[in-house]
C-alpha cells in the first residue's frame, strides 16, 4: 500500500457560516462567511493560497457550473481552482483534493470550500433533479428519504430486528442529536425534542418520520491546509493534522450483483478499514475519540455505527438505546448536532464534520467541548445505499 | 378458408384490479344527476394512473402467449378507440414489451368499437399462409363526470392468438354489416363520445343491424340459431341481449352475460373479452356466435373443438376479475383521469423529457426488461452493461440477452414514500431479487397498505413510468407487482 497521508498535511485554519435557512444570503454570501472565519484562523493573506477546490452539488440550484463562482466570489488571484462534486460526499472530495495538493507538494497552502444554497427551491427537501438521460427512463421514482428507507427493511430482516426496538432506536438517534444541536450556535436546528415527538411525526418515507430525517440546509465550510513545517513557521501549535482520507465508490456489486442483502453500506465498510489503516487505528470501538457521520436519516447513523466496527454487527440497536453514542457516552456521535441539526447544505457538510473535529481536538468547541478527544472520524456519505460514494476521514493531533 | 389445425390457439385477459363502485360514483353525482341512481350497481374497472391500452394490451398478451415460443409471430394488430398514441405505432410498443421479432407485421385497428372484432375476423379469415396472428383488443375509454358512459364504461382488453396447430376453437363463418347508423361518435381532438338516444339506438340499431349480421352468418354456415351454445354480445343498453337473442331466435339459454356487474363495457375489448370468457367455459363442440354492434356489424360464428380441454390462460377472464380491489375513492378516479384540476406541488413539476435516440439505443432493455447473462461466469445483471458485475470476473462483451419481464421475484427492501411525487401516493418502490439470479431497485405497482414485506413474492408488469405533458409523450417501464 502507498504510504498514505498520515501526518503529512495539517489544518492551518477553517471556518463553517451559520447553517439554516438563510433566507437572507446567497450562495456567495455564504462563502464569504465561511472563508473569512478560515482566512483570519489561518492568519494569512488570500495571496499566499496557491490552489483552491469548490465542492458543490446542485450547483444549477444556486452557482452554476464550473470553479469560476469560488474564484470570482473570493477574487483568488488567477490560481488553479477546480470545482469537485460527488454527491452528498461533495464536501469531502474538495478536502481531498486540497490535502492531496499540499501532501504532493504540488501546492504549499491550499483551500477547499465547500457550499450549498438549497433553500431556493420553494418547498421543503432536497431539489429534484433528473439523474441522467438512461437512468431516467428505469430508476424508480425515489426520494432520498425513500432511498435510504431501504436499510431499515433489510436491516430489520437480516438481524431479526424488532420493529419497535429500531424504530425507538431510530428515535433516539435524533434525540440525541437535537439534544447537541441545541449547544451549537451555528447549528440550523437548535430545539430539544422527545422520543414520542419522533414516534408521533408524520411518515415521509415508511419507517421514517420527519424527525427520522435531516434538515435541507443553506451553508458553508472552509478549510486551509498546509504542511506542518509552513504550519510551525506560522508560529502555530497543537497543530490538527489529516491522518488519513478515503473514499469507495459502488460500482454496481450492490445494486446489480447478487451479494449485498441491503442492510449496510458495502462502501464505508471498504473506505474505513482503508482509512483505518492509513491511520494507523487498529481497535476503533477503543481508540476513536467522537465520530461525526453522515446521518441524513437516523437509520443511516444506526447501520453507520456497524460499518465503521464502532458497534459488532448486529448490536447498533444495543449500544444506541444504552447511550454509547450520546454525548456523555464512550464515542460521542454527531456532538455538533450532525445533518441532523446541524443542517445539511450538500457541498459543505464533508468540511463542516472536518470542522468540527479540528474544534474538538484545540478544545475550542464551546458548550459541546468533549474531554482531551484524540481521533475524530468523519464519515461522509453520497448517494443511496445501493450506489454511493463514502468518503471517510481521520483527524487527530499531529504528530500523535 | 379455416382448416383442421388453424383457428384461437390460446386466448388471455386482463382487467385493472381496481374496480370503481358505481354506487359511490352516483351518489357524489345525485345533486346534479339522480336518475344515475338507476345505474349505481355492481362496479367497474378502471386503469391505475400507470395503466393504459398499450399496458393492459401487453398484459392480456402475456397472458396469452404463456410460455408458447415468440419468435414465430407473423403479425400483432393492437386494437382500441384509446390508443395512447396518434402517430406512432401502438403495436409496436406491445412488441418491443413482449420481445417481439422485428420481422413481424404490426397493426393498429382502431376507429370503431369492431375494431377489435374485425381484428379477429380477418385473422381467422386470413387462413394459415400469413403465419401466426396475434390479436390484443384493449380499450380505456374516457367518460364525462356525472355520465353515464362514467357508469356504463371498463377498462380491460382480451388477446387471441390465431394460426396453425391444435385450435382450440375454428372458424365456421363470419359476416360484416357496414352501416353508417351513429350511436356515438368521437373526433380525434376529443376526450369524450357523444351519444345519441338509447331507444332509437336498441330499435334501428341492435335490433335491426344486429339481427341481419346474426342471420347471414348462421345461413352462410347452415347452422340453425338454436345450435348456438354461446351467445356474446356487448352493450350495455338494458337488456339488450335477450332482446337480440330472442329476434333472432337463439337459446335463452346461450346468452352470456356482459360482465356489467363486475367490469363494465371495455369497448374495442369486450367482443374479445366476451369471446374468452365463453372460452373458459366452453366444451368440445360448443357453438360460439360473437356479434359486435358499432357503424355495423361483425357476426363470427367459431366451434369448439376438444383441444379446449386443456387450454386455458393462467389468469384468463375468471383470474383477471378475481384479481380486484374495491375502489370507493371517485375523487382519485376523477384525478387519474383529469377530470379534477388537482394542485400537485412544486414536486411534479420538474420536466420529464425522453430523449428518443436514448430510448430506441435501449429499447430492449427499458421496454423488454432485457438484462444479460455473462457467458463466463453464468453471473445475470440488469442492466446489461459492457464489463460483467461480477468483481471475479469482470469480463467484457460477454453477456447474453437475459429477458427478467417473465421472472418472478422477491421483496429484498421497500418503503412507501411520500415525498417524491406520484399521482397515487405513496409511491411503494424497493429492490426485488429474482428467482435464479438479477436483482433490480424498482418501482412497485398495486399495492395495499399494510401488504407490503421483505420476501413478499412478486412479478413484473408493463406499465407507464412518467408522463412529460410538454411534450406530449409518456414512457414506459416494468414495475413489480405482488404475486
Amino acid at each position: 500500500m502507498a504510504t498514505g497521508i498520515k501526518d503529512k498535511v495539517v489544518i492551518l485554519g477553517m471556518g463553517c457560516s451559520k447553517f439554516g435557512e438563510r433566507w437572507d444570503c446567497n450562495a456567495q454570501d455564504l462563502m464569504v462567511e465561511a472563508f473569512e472565519e478560515a482566512l483570519a484562523d489561518a492568519g494569512i493573506e488570500r495571496k499566499q493560497i496557491e490552489a483552491a477546490w469548490l465542492g458543490t452539488a446542485i450547483e444549477e440550484q444556486h452557482l452554476g457550473k464550473s470553479a469560476v463562482p469560488l474564484a470570482m466570489t473570493l477574487r483568488l488571484p488567477y490560481i488553479p481552482v477546480t470545482r469537485v462534486e460527488n454527491y452528498c460526499a461533495t464536501g469531502t472530495e474538495a478536502l481531498r483534493g486540497a490535502v492531496y495538493a499540499v501532501a504532493s507538494g504540488a501546492a504549499d497552502i491550499a483551500l477547499a470550500l465547500g457550499v450549498e444554497k438549497l433553500k431556493d427551491t420553494g418547498y421543503g427537501g432536497l431539489p429534484q433533479r433528473g439523474r441522467g438521460a438512461l437512468n431516467d427512463l428505469f430508476w424508480p421514482n425515489i426520494s432520498a428519504p425513500g432511498s435510504f428507507a431501504q436499510l431499515a427493511a433489510a436491516y430489520r430482516a437480516k438481524h431479526g430486528a424488532d420493529q419497535k426496538d429500531l424504530k425507538r432506536a431510530m428515535a433516539h438517534i435524533s434525540v440525541k442529536s437535537h439534544d447537541n444541536g441545541a449547544r451549537n450556535p451555528k447549528a440550523h436546528l437548535r430545539n430539544r425534542i422527545t422520543e414520542d415527538d419522533v414516534m408521533r411525526a408524520p411518515m415521509i418515507a415508511e419507517p421514517l418520520g420527519l424527525y427520522d430525517c435531516c434538515g435541507v440546509s443553506d451553508g458553508s465550510a472552509c478549510a486551509i491546509v498546509t504542511t506542518p513545517d509552513i504550519a510551525r513557521g506560522l508560529g502555530k501549535k497543537d497543530l490538527v493534522a489529516v491522518k488519513a482520507l478515503q473514499v469507495a465508490v459502488s460500482n454496481g456489486q450492490e445494486v446489480q450483483y447478487d451479494q449485498w442483502d441491503g442492510s449496510y453500506f458495502a462502501t464505508t465498510r471498504v473506505a474505513a478499514a482503508r482509512a483505518y489503516q492509513e491511520a494507523g487505528i487498529t481497535r476503533p470501538r477503543e481508540q476513536v475519540s467522537l465520530v461525526d457521520v453522515h446521518d441524513c436519516f437516523s437509520v443511516t447513523e444506526l447501520v453507520t455505527m456497524e460499518d465503521l466496527q464502532l458497534s459488532p454487527e448486529g448490536t447498533a440497536i444495543r449500544d444506541v438505546l444504552d447511550g454509547f453514542y450520546d454525548a456523555e457516552g464512550k464515542v460521542p456521535c454527531q456532538i455538533d448536532g450532525g445533518l441532523k441539526c446541524f443542517g445539511h447544505p450538500i457541498g459543505a457538510s464533508g468540511l463542516r464534520m472536518v470542522y468540527e473535529m479540528y474544534l474538538q481536538l484545540q478544545g475550542r468547541a464551546g458548550a459541546r467541548q468533549l474531554k482531551a478527544p484524540t481521533w475524530g472520524v468523519t464519515h461522509n456519505l453520497g448517494g443511496f445505499p445501493s450506489q454511493n460514494v463514502a468518503a471517510i476521514s481521520v483527524i487527530g493531533a499531529y504528530g500523535a | 378458408m379455416s382448416t383442421d389445425d388453424f383457428g384461437i390457439l390460446s386466448f388471455g385477459a386482463y382487467v385493472p384490479r381496481s374496480r370503481l363502485q358505481r354506487s359511490v360514483v352516483a351518489a357524489a353525482n345525485a345533486w346534479f344527476a339522480p336518475s344515475l341512481k338507476g345505474l349505481a350497481k355492481g362496479e367497474r374497472a378502471i386503469c391505475n394512473w400507470d395503466e393504459d391500452t398499450i399496458t393492459m394490451g401487453v398484459e392480456a398478451a402475456r397472458d396469452c402467449l404463456g410460455d408458447r415460443d415468440r419468435a414465430g409471430l407473423s403479425r400483432l394488430v393492437l386494437a382500441s378507440s384509446s390508443l395512447p398514441f396518434d402517430d406512432r405505432l401502438n403495436a409496436g410498443v406491445v412488441a418491443n414489451a413482449l420481445m417481439l421479432p422485428s420481422a413481424l407485421r404490426g397493426l393498429d385497428f382502431t376507429g370503431s368499437q369492431r375494431a377489435g372484432s374485425s381484428a379477429l375476423m380477418e385473422a381467422l379469415e386470413g387462413g394459415g399462409a400469413m403465419g401466426p396472428t396475434l390479436v390484443v383488443a384493449a380499450d380505456a375509454r374516457k367518460a364525462k363526470a356525472a355520465s353515464t358512459q362514467e357508469l356504463h364504461y371498463g377498462d380491460g382488453a382480451a388477446a387471441l392468438l390465431v394460426g396453425r396447430g391444435q385450435p382450440l376453437a375454428a372458424l365456421v363463418a363470419a359476416h360484416s354489416e357496414t352501416v353508417d347508423f351513429v350511436h356515438q361518435y368521437r373526433m380525434h381532438d376529443r376526450a369524450h363520445d357523444y351519444a345519441w338516444e338509447e331507444r332509437w339506438v336498441r330499435d334501428e340499431g341492435y335490433l335491426k343491424i344486429v339481427p341481419r349480421a346474426i342471420d347471414a352468418v348462421l345461413k352462410k354456415a347452415g347452422v340453425e340459431a338454436g345450435a348456438v351454445t354461446h351467445f356474446c354480445l356487448p352493450g350495455t343498453l338494458s337488456r339488450i341481449q335477450a332482446a337480440v337473442a330472442k329476434r333472432c331466435h337463439l337459446s335463452d339459454a346461450s346468452v352470456r352475460d356482459a360482465l356489467a356487474a363486475v367490469c363494465g363495457d371495455t369497448g374495442v375489448a369486450h367482443p374479445l373479452l366476451m369471446l374468452a370468457a365463453a372460452l373458459e367455459d366452453a366444451k368440445p363442440g360448443d357453438l360460439i356466435l360473437l356479434a359486435a354492434f358499432g357503424e355495423g356489424c361483425d357476426a363470427l360464428l367459431l366451434r369448439v373443438t376438444d383441444a379446449i380441454a386443456t387450454a386455458r390462460p393462467h389468469f384468463g377472464v375468471k383470474g383477471a376479475l378475481a384479481r380486484r380491489r374495491e375502489d370507493g375513492n371517485y375523487m382519485r378516479y376523477l384525478s387519474f383521469n383529469g377530470l379534477l384540476d388537482m394542485e400537485r406541488g412544486m414536486r411534479a413539476e420538474p420536466d420529464k423529457p425522453t430523449p428518443l435516440t436514448v430510448l430506441y439505443r435501449n429499447r430492449d432493455m427499458i421496454q423488454g426488461l432485457v438484462g444479460g447473462k455473462c457467458r463466463a461466469c453464468g453471473t445475470v445483471q440488469y442492466p446489461r452493461q459492457r464489463y460483467c458485475v461480477n468483481p471475479e470476473c469482470n469480463a467484457l462483451d460477454s453477456q447474453d440477452d437475459y429477458p427478467f419481464a417473465e421472472r418472478s421475484g422477491k421483496v429484498m427492501s421497500y418503503t412507501a414514500d411520500s415525498l417524491t411525487y406520484t399521482p397515487d401516493p405513496p409511491t411503494y418502490f424497493g429492490m426485488v431479487a429474482f428467482d435464479g439470479g438479477g436483482r433490480m431497485l424498482m418501482d412497485f405497482t398495486e399495492i395495499d397498505a399494510g401488504r407490503m414485506d421483505v420476501g413478499l413474492p412478486v412479478r413484473m408488469v408493463f406499465r407507464i413510468k412518467d408522463q412529460d405533458p410538454l411534450r406530449g409523450f409518456q414512457r414506459y417501464f416494468w414495475k413489480a407487482t405482488p404475486a
